[in-house]
């Protein structure tokens, strides 16, 4: 049952990484125009390269 | 989502660690928004994009696709009329919005604060849950306080995090006695906290936790879409309303002056250049010119305007530069006066009480009897008041309206992206509960049915010279019906004559000189001509008989299948309209529309509408001009598009984004559907209930059976929504 002390805390620290990840998403915009990205992702433009 | 709209194109986080570009000296850069109805797929964000970009002053332009909608970040001198003919020409409608009006919605703010606490409620319920999995599966004694202790810690601070919209919405509705969907949530949250600390306190078997979180977050979803929703459809409303261009050009000392129209005053003397809307009440002070009155009566036909006439904001000054006095400004306007119509008869709509509403009327004050006979017959049978807390909050945490908060929202949000994506707005939250009853439907003509531009009609009746002639005089002109002539003429192939001097007469017409000969295009009195009762306009060549060139307003695309498909679906279609009889009739022959009333004013159209209402019928109404206004406020559900005048998009329900009508027909069929499903997810939370509830009152409902039907409830419910994309 030991293992419980490990595995309790990396399972909330898991979490929690992921709960950060969205927070970091929703503040920097990436859920604006969820339509329009999924089909950028089918354009050709700056395939070779990342927009400037 | 707008709010981070003025940011424009730094949306990604790698452009806002990227250097920002040498510091530019002011003059800032200019936003300019665009509203684009048309566009669908990937390759219309490339083609706009690519023609933005290519255009000079343009330095960046993005395309949302979600919000149907262009950001342009461009050089100060640029203007959006520059840019809209060039995406015209690739194909693609545009309109304009101001983005001041798009950067003052604070939508954006209270989106990301219910999705910041959807995100919480999420990531503590799948912990809550990891742990409550291993009590169900067999946790015991120290481990099982310790799950629940951990549990605990977790979901008292997440809660009092996320579930902070119920606490304020239950809150102010207790603290003017009244009860509503969010006191029974709110009260199943807290009780369920309250008795599972206390349980875990004396190492107690049951604990809800994790109910308390999946309630939470199932709710916070349903609030979410809901939201979503609405913000969409408010905020592209407000920009519409910002569409009304806000400035006019005074005279002061001779000199001319650009200045809001808030700030004009009465005696203020205005200059309305051609093409200009009236911006006050007035009187014409000096020139001559043609007014169209269409959006405020419904008359297509131009009215003669010279010094002396009065007129109304709103019209339109057609052919000259015309100086007027204002004589009414802002509220006084005619304009707004006829927006007090508006508010008379919008107080009767208001009536109309949502599903939902009718939902939790029932429901609210049912789960608290329900729970709180509960906790007195186990207490009486039991005398434990510790047994008889623990089954009430089972009975409010499993009727827990999740699948009811979720019932509406996951519908209605379904169904206006389906509708968004064809180019209807959906403004007001049961409009499509309205649009549903819908059984008769009245439409308005001119810039409704009709596209409000002129078209020629018997250019077969005239002679090869005389068009010739015509066309070079029309040429010279861009009144609408010139340009009218012009189109038709050109399409034909025919060239235009060679003539001298061609001058154009504000308010009568064009002329020159044709083979020593002085040829007139215009009004009848200035050709000497028979004035008719039909649109038209007359050509004199010399002495001879003047020739007529007959107009009818062209139908709007998808009129026809609109009204068709209206027709079909069983509904009645009624045509009423402030224009002639013969225009009226000529209209109503060609769509097929037997039921019809011409020369209505606006008071009669109102009253049409709700003399409809008063025979138990359900109006929908459709219309566009100031003069439908009161009628669209009257009708049980209103549908304007977006070309309409401002006082008749707010009075709508729903905004038609793209020119084309046949969405109409499209959304009636969709709201039907949307209302099934919605009674539908009703009756599946209900028969949740029904299996759940017996067992939560018998004492028998464990965390897992709780956790077991919130869950498939809401997922069923969800799923069942979607069915309608």
């Amino acid at each position: 049952m030991e293992v419980l002390a490990y595995l309790i805390p990396i399972s909330l620290l898991l979490g929690g990484v992921g709960l950060v990840a969205f927070i970091y998403t929703v503040r920097s915009n990436q859920y604006d125009d969820p339509e329009g990205d999924a089909r950028r992702i089918l354009s050709d433009e700056w395939d070779d390269k990342p927009k400037p | 989502m707008t709010a981070q709209l003025t940011s424009g194109t730094a949306a990604c986080p790698g452009c806002i660690a990227s250097p920002a570009e040498p510091a530019r000296p002011i003059p800032q850069d200019v936003q300019i928004a665009l509203s684009l109805p048309g566009i669908h797929c990937s390759a219309c964000i490339a083609t706009v994009e690519r023609e933005l970009n290519a255009h000079p002053g343009v330095e960046d332009a993005r395309v949302n696709l979600t919000l149907k909608r262009a950001m342009i970040k461009a050089a100060p001198d640029l203007r959006a009329a520059d840019l809209i003919p060039v995406l015209e020409n690739a194909g693609f409608e545009a309109h304009e919005l101001d983005p001041g009006a798009l950067s003052a919605t604070q939508a954006g703010k209270a989106g990301r604060d219910l999705l910041m606490r959807l995100a919480v409620a999420g990531f503590a319920s799948m912990n809550v849950m990891l742990l409550s999995v291993s009590v169900w599966s067999g946790a015991s004694d120290a481990t099982r306080d310790m799950f629940h202790w951990i549990s605990a810690a977790i979901a008292l601070p997440a809660i009092a995090f996320s579930a902070q919209p119920f606490f304020a919405n239950a809150w102010s509705a207790l603290r003017v006695k009244r009860l509503n969907m969010d006191v029974p949530i709110v009260l199943a949250i807290v009780l369920a906290l309250v008795t599972s600390l206390w349980e875990t306190a004396l190492s107690g078997e049951h604990a809800y936790f994790d109910a308390a979180l999946t309630l939470t977050f199932f709710l916070l979803a349903g609030r979410y879409l809901d939201y979503r929703t609405r913000a969409a459809a408010r905020s592209a409303a407000e920009e519409l309303t910002a569409l009304e261009v806000p400035r006019a050009i005074k005279l002061v000392d001779g000199a001319e002056e650009e200045v809001a129209v808030a700030t004009l005053a009465v005696g203020d003397l205005i200059l309305v250049r051609p093409g200009g809307r009236m911006p006050v009440d007035g009187e014409i002070v000096s020139g001559q010119s043609e007014l169209d009155r269409s959006l405020l009566t419904g008359e297509t036909l131009p009215v003669f305007a010279e010094a002396g006439l009065t007129i109304s904001a709103g019209e339109v000054n057609l052919t000259g530069p015309l100086t007027i006095r204002a004589t009414a400004v802002g509220e006084d306007t005619s304009l707004h006066r006829m927006a007090d119509l508006v508010a008379i008869a919008e107080s009767g709509r208001s009536r109309y009480t949502s599903l939902a509403d009718k939902a939790a009327k029932l429901y609210a004050p049912g789960v608290h009897i329900l729970s709180a006979l509960s906790f007195l017959g186990w207490y009486i049978y039991s005398g434990d008041i510790r047994t008889a807390l623990n089954i009430a909050a089972a009975v409010l945490i499993i009727t827990c309206p999740c699948a009811l908060g979720l019932a509406v929202p996951a519908v209605t949000t379904a169904a206006s992206g389906r509708l968004f994506r064809k180019g209807m707005l959906i403004k007001h939250a049961t409009a499509l509960e309205r649009l549903a009853e819908v059984d008769t439907v009245v439409f308005d003509k001119t810039g409704t049915l009709t596209s409000g531009t002129p078209e020629l009609t018997n250019l077969g009746d005239h002679s090869r010279a005389d068009l010739e002639i015509a066309l070079a005089l029309a040429e010279a002109s861009s009144h609408p019906l010139s340009v009218a002539l012009t189109k038709a003429a050109r399409e034909a192939g025919i060239k235009p004559a060679s003539l001298k001097g061609i001058t154009e007469a504000p308010g009568y017409g064009t002329e020159g000189t044709w083979r020593g000969q002085q040829v007139r295009l215009g009004r009848a009195v200035w050709t000497g001509a028979e004035e008719g009762n039909q649109t038209a306009a007359w050509l004199s060549v010399g002495g001879q008989a003047p020739a007529t060139f007959l107009f009818t307003d062209s139908l709007r695309p998808g009129a026809a299948e609109a009204v068709q498909a209206l027709r079909d679906a069983g509904k009645d279609v009624v045509l009423i309209s402030g224009d002639t009889q013969g225009a009226v009739q000529a209209l109503a022959a060609k769509l097929g529309i037997d039921n019809w009333v011409a020369q209505a004013l606006p008071q009669e159209k109102a009253a049409r509408v709700q003399e409809l209402s008063e025979q138990d019928r359900h109006v929908l109404m459709v219309g566009d001009g100031l003069n439908d206004t009161a009628a669209l406020a009257a009708a049980h559900v209103s549908i304007s598009p977006a070309s309409a005048l401002d006082a008749a998009r707010v009075a709508s329900d729903i905004v038609l984004l793209g020119n084309d009508l046949a969405p109409i027909a499209d959304a009636c069929d969709t709201a039907v559907k949307a209302t099934k499903r919605i009674r539908e997810n009703f009756r599946i939370a209900t028969v949740y209930n029904i299996i759940a509830v017996p067992l939560a009152v018998v004492g028998l409902a464990t965390p897992l059976i709780a956790a077991l039907a919130m869950s498939t409830s809401s997922i069923t419910v969800s799923l069942n929504a979607l069915r309608l994309r």
